[in-house]
């Protein structure tokens, strides 16, 4: 790749707008940010998407601040005969692993840690980088993005497992297993963070790139229809 | 939809020949597509769109089926287990009904809502619009079922469900009998359905040139 050139033209200089809900491109020369819809869908045609940065950045904080509680409260309280133990996540994974299923402890400790706190470190990395201009890495900045769009919901893994646990773990004296606040405020983190990824705007990433667009408005109206080079085709679905 | 329909001043031509990357706002040509291949973006590496190996015949095919599988994943216990003689059967609805008594509501809802509800209100809406795209003129509903499905489809949880699942069979095993029954065999099958119905690019249910949708209020 070229380093911080773009070599294909971008809609928002073109006149042109991507409809984000069902792919429609039109021609929209001086559309304001918020009054058109698509001719198509009828959703609101945005060029980007509004507020994104400050939205979240909203849900993030409000994600790390239930972290804690998610990470120090109980999750799982369970009693065996007269003996009770109570299990945070990390204390949970230690137990997994003490029980000799490593694999386990592995996979929830990949969906339970290392996912939420990746996650909420990208996403404020790609926060600063888009609001401080940083014209650095945009490809792998993008894929960044993308790789947190698709791990987002697989922390929910620990809250499904323990609703079962709960569910099935019940025979009077004998063992009993109750769950702690701490899920309940991780499955928020889970559902916050999801929700700070997609308020964010990749597309802004790439506008720090951008050369100072020479046509105004009025111009790019009445410029001729772009002819871009047509897109890299891979041949398996990725997924 | 609260927006009013477009206005005539920024109302614009369409530009079917080409395609804007979502990730990044280049803009590209659109080329035709053979069924399994997909477009990159040459500018950030994200997908543009890409065509199914599966057309829109089989694409119903497999939603009729997910919805058969998603009526027996949910009716028949998942896992059940034995211990001092007391069997207890867990499945999705007893896990939802426990969850909510023990104090937890807000995992309750959460599951009843990603596992149950968004997934058959996902299938639901995958049938309504593939059976709509088989008749000659669109029901003003299509956009707001298309909607509906985009947004629909991060929600959808059921296949950290069926790990998550396996994650506590496993940690039972310490405790009891635990014996994994039909529902969770049903489960898996439903998360297989529902990742080949994800590989369909829905906004190829738009591009029909056949006749566009009665404006939606």
């Amino acid at each position: 790749m070229t380093g911080t050139v773009i070599a294909q033209p971008r809609a928002a200089s073109l006149g042109l707008i991507g409809c984000d809900a069902c792919g429609l491109v039109l021609r929209a020369p001086s559309a304001p940010q918020h009054t058109a819809s698509c001719p198509r869908c009828g959703s609101a045609l945005h060029r980007r998407r509004p507020n994104a940065v400050n939205r979240a950045w909203a849900y993030l904080i409000a994600a790390v601040i239930l972290y804690i509680p998610a990470n120090v409260l109980p999750v799982l309280r369970s009693t065996k005969l007269f003996d009770t133990s109570i299990d945070t996540i990390i204390s949970g994974v230690v137990s997994l692993w003490d029980d000799g299923s490593w694999d386990l402890a592995v996979i929830v400790f990949t969906a339970s840690v290392v996912v939420p706190v990746l996650k909420i470190g990208a996403l404020a990395l790609l926060l600063l980088s888009v609001q401080n201009g940083w014209q650095t890495a945009p490809r792998e900045r993008a894929r960044l993005y993308r790789i947190l769009e698709f791990i987002g919901h697989w922390s929910m893994l620990d809250v499904f497992a323990i609703a079962l646990l709960v569910t099935l773990v019940h025979f009077g004296a004998f063992a009993y297993v109750e769950p702690g606040p701490g899920i309940v405020a991780f499955g928020a983190v889970v559902v916050l963070t999801m929700l700070a990824t997609m308020s964010f705007d990749p597309r802004l990433i790439w506008d720090a790139l951008e050369v100072p667009a020479p046509a105004s408005d009025a111009g790019a109206a009445t410029a001729s229809p772009p002819l871009p080079a047509p897109p890299a085709l891979t041949e398996d679905l990725p997924t | 939809m609260n927006t009013p329909f477009i206005e005539p001043e920024t109302a614009v031509a369409a530009e079917p020949g080409l395609v804007v990357c979502e990730h990044c706002d280049a803009v590209h040509q659109r080329p035709q597509l053979a069924p399994g291949e997909a477009a990159d973006c040459t500018t950030c590496g994200a997908l543009l769109y890409r065509r199914s190996r599966l057309d829109r015949d089989a694409m119903l095919a497999l939603t009729v089926a997910a919805l058969i599988v998603f009526v027996m994943a949910n009716a028949m216990p998942i896992v059940t287990m034995e211990a001092g003689g007391v069997v207890t059967q867990g499945r999705l609805t007893t896990m939802v009904s426990a969850a909510w008594n023990s104090g937890i509501g807000a995992v309750a809802a959460i599951a009843a809502a990603t596992v149950f509800l968004f997934p058959l209100a996902q299938l639901t809406l995958y049938l309504y619009v593939l059976m709509a795209r088989q008749r000659q003129t669109l029901p003003a509903d299509f956009a707001l079922a298309m909607h509906g499905l985009r947004l629909l489809r991060p929600w959808s949880m059921v296949e950290v469900f069926l790990i998550g699942v396996l994650v506590s069979v496993v940690k039972m095993t310490s405790l009891a009998m635990v014996k994994p029954q039909a529902g969770l065999w049903a489960f898996g099958v439903l998360t297989i359905l529902l990742t080949a119905l994800s590989t369909f690019e829905l906004r190829e249910l738009w591009a029909d040139d056949d006749p566009p949708p009665e404006p939606h209020r």
